[in-house]
């Protein structure tokens, strides 16, 4: 097996943590800080179970009605001035956002987060294209300036510190490496940005929801960036995933209740913008995604995945993530949405992720339209093992303990002979004695002299 | 998957029941006191225990790594082991839950399925169907950290997880609070994973050790003398990462508590 493709999460979260004292302490505590938010808000909520459970059965209806959606959203997107193209795949959607903007003769475009153009990687694809591309978002702008793909998918940078983000500063726009003051940071970046949103030939956003009655689109931001960039320059792109949808204007109110209070522990985004048509003199255009998507959709154990609204609950929760970073998952998505979606893409590739993960089970609970996170890690477990992606020492050592486990005779001959304490640490946790990973940062267990088997026969039969 | 709400649930079982002790490899092997301390509390309970000599393990580490075909010779020995049992009660979160959650790549034969309706963790069993107020004969002078392990939280529902909704409750804590002497310390995180997961704890070793360790610091920052588990195998972690960096912290089974020893 060539593994010269595979990402090895665990590999890099080791040098995450390893690499000072200073970053996964703080990556962690800010995370958990903002669930902590998270929960505080959400119990305020009385209902917020029953939210839960109505977003996830207004989704599921959705995607399992979903022609009938896509259909209606975009006849009504187009008779209010819109037009609405079909992308099936990442190349289609990169094609067809590089037409419009050659048909308009755009060179330079400004852009909000949006993690479908990512996963999409629109922006390498423009740029060997000659088209020149802004992130307008805060987090994105930073990781652009740092040539790295967005670590968190709300939290795009919260892997870098305050100092980070000023050195890289310093190098990039020119200011004090010194001066990590958050506010001179951020005003740093708006006034970079200002010029670039009135140079802009167009300006392209994402969509957190399409509506399908009424063909509008949703469009939540803290920073109030997607708003100038659909605003200021006279044509509009969006790009959004097809699983986007929802029926009526009205699930919104569920939907918006969620986000936030997920998403970071606050009651809503700053800028919860409804796009209808194009603005008055402007064009809007719509590129509906589906990049795998319905593949996903007929994917019986694995379709739920579709509901995720993206609010990174899961990630912020997640006790591997937080001490991992999001760039050690080596894919668009990290953290336990990304452990899910990205092996949807290539499952060799990302085999390892679903290893990465203790099946704790707190993504599960905390996700806001139920997606059973846990369980399709689990699963997806089940399908590298079937695959033969199972790491090789595992996949001896079980093939070993299987057969033993299995015969009570050889299991209890086998204990018998053990001496040592290591020799009685169960089969599993001792995969590759010769590294020995349980014994670097953790002592054994004491010896002990009788099993309690043994003193069973001796004190009960 | 079926959960606690599914599996059956008398109020009151006969003295007659048989009741199928089950001790996962790891305590049998490492923490045979928590066995003995198991079986003994269930005596005192009045309750007919036996314990079937020829169980090895439950198939958890294949299983949760996803290879059902090296842990279906596991299942198939417990259910051959268990299938007489009126109830099976195992000192062990994370195995009950392997056996109530995962046993479902093997045949539902009847005996499969009542296997997953009647297994139950220690703590689920005294609280819920047992329902025992007391327990006279257990002191315990010391301060106490509970660390309810994530398979008995979210896959058995011994305590409400921080992420759902609703009013909190403890059901180790219940028992824990009806122990002489004994004083319960909140502390930070109560339910954010310890990072042990099994397999993870030494395929994921770096980021395993380091939620192990500010497990142990949040336990120690709270005063807690002892962090008290109905899941050995979190412990044996904790234990391990403390013993090594030299923290002052023990690290007991439920069982052993609620039975005043052995320790
Ligand atoms: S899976 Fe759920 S919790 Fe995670 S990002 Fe999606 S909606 Fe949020």
């Amino acid at each position: 097996m060539d593994n010269a493709n595979q990402v090895d999460p665990a590999k890099s979260a080791e040098l995450f943590i390893l690499h000072d004292q200073v970053h996964e302490p703080m990556h962690d505590r800010f995370l958990w800080a903002t669930m902590q938010r998270r929960d505080a808000e959400a119990a305020a909520i009385p209902e917020w179970e029953e939210l839960r459970e109505i977003a996830s059965k207004i989704k599921e209806h959705t995607l399992t009605h979903l022609d009938h959606y896509l259909e209606a959203f975009e006849a009504n997107a187009t008779k209010r001035g819109a037009h609405v193209h079909w992308a099936l795949d990442a190349a289609e959607h990169n094609e067809i956002v590089f037409s419009i903007l050659k048909d308009h003769g755009v060179e330079e475009m400004i852009k909000s987060k949006s993690m479908l153009q990512e996963e999409c990687q629109m922006t390498p694809f423009l740029q060997s294209r000659g088209i020149k591309v802004i992130e307008s978002d805060l987090g994105e702008r930073i990781q652009q300036l740092d040539g790295q793909p967005p670590s968190h998918i709300v939290f795009p940078a919260i892997h870098k510190t305050r100092k980070d983000v000023a050195e890289l500063f310093a190098r990039s726009v020119g200011t004090d490496p010194n001066n990590d003051d958050p506010h001179f940071l951020t005003e740093v970046m708006r006034n970079n940005a200002r010029p670039r949103f009135l140079a802009a030939g167009a300006g392209m956003t994402g969509g957190n929801f399409a509506v399908a009655e009424t063909g509008t689109f949703m469009v939540c931001t803290n920073e109030g960036n997607a708003d100038i960039g659909a605003s200021v320059p006279p044509l509009h792109i969006a790009s959004i995933g097809i699983e986007k949808l929802v029926p009526r204007v009205e699930d919104l109110g569920v939907f918006l209740r969620l986000l936030s209070r997920s998403a970071e522990g606050t009651p809503l985004t700053q800028y919860s913008s409804h796009f209808t048509g194009p603005r008055k003199g402007g064009e809007l255009h719509i590129v509906l995604v589906d990049n795998g998507r319905s593949r996903r959709l007929g994917m019986p154990d694995f379709w739920h995945s579709l509901k995720c609204i993206r609010c990174g609950a899961c990630m912020n929760t997640c006790p591997v993530y937080r001490r991992s970073g999001g760039l050690a998952y080596g894919a668009t998505y990290s953290g336990p949405i990304g452990v899910i979606l990205d092996p949807t893409f290539d499952e060799f590739k990302y085999s390892e992720l679903p290893f990465h993960s203790t099946l704790c089970g707190s993504c599960t609970d905390v996700c806001p339209v139920k997606i059973d996170i846990s369980d399709q890690i689990f699963k997806w477990r089940r399908v590298m093992a079937k695959k033969g992606y199972l790491p090789l020492a595992k996949r001896l050592s079980f093939a070993v303990s299987g057969h033993v486990l299995g015969h009570p005779e050889e299991y209890h001959a086998m204990e018998k002979v053990a001496e040592p304490a290591i020799d009685y640490a169960p089969h599993f946790l001792l995969y590759n004695r010769s590294l020995n990973p349980w014994g670097r940062d953790r002592e054994l267990p004491q010896i002990v002299k009788q099993t309690f088997r043994e003193w069973y026969l001796a004190n009960r039969s | 998957m079926t959960t606690q709400s599914e599996a059956t649930n008398h109020k009151t079982i006969s003295k007659d029941m048989r009741i199928g002790l089950f001790i996962p490899c790891y305590i049998d092997m490492m923490f045979p006191e928590v066995g003995i301390a198991t079986l003994q509390l269930l005596e005192r309970l009045g309750l007919n225990v036996s314990y079937p000599l020829n169980q090895t393990c439950c198939g958890q580490p294949m299983s949760n790594s996803g290879d059902e075909v090296n842990s279906a010779p596991a299942e198939h020995l417990f259910v051959e082991n268990f299938k007489e049992y009126d109830f099976i009660i195992g000192p062990a979160g994370s195995c009950v839950k392997q056996v109530r959650c995962h046993f479902d790549t093997i045949d539902q034969t009847d005996e499969v399925k009542h296997i997953r309706q009647h297994t139950y963790e220690l703590v689920e069993f005294l609280h819920d169907i047992l329902q025992v107020d007391s327990f006279p004969w257990a002191e315990f002078q010391h301060s106490v950290a509970i660390h309810n392990s994530c398979s008995s939280i979210r896959g058995l529902g011994i305590a409400k997880p921080s992420e759902i909704m609703g009013v909190p409750f403890d059901k180790t804590a219940n028992l824990l609070s009806k122990v002489k002497g004994l004083v319960l310390v909140p502390v930070d995180r109560p339910d954010d994973c310890c990072g042990f997961g099994g397999t993870f704890c030494v395929t994921d070793e770096a980021v395993s050790a380091r939620m192990g360790l500010e497990k142990a610091h949040d336990h120690l920052r709270h005063g807690a003398e002892y962090v008290v588990s109905p899941d050995m195998s979190c412990l044996m972690h904790q234990q391990g990462i403390a013993r090594r960096v030299g923290l002052n912290l023990k690290y007991i089974h439920v069982a052993q508590v609620l039975n005043d020893g052995p320790f």
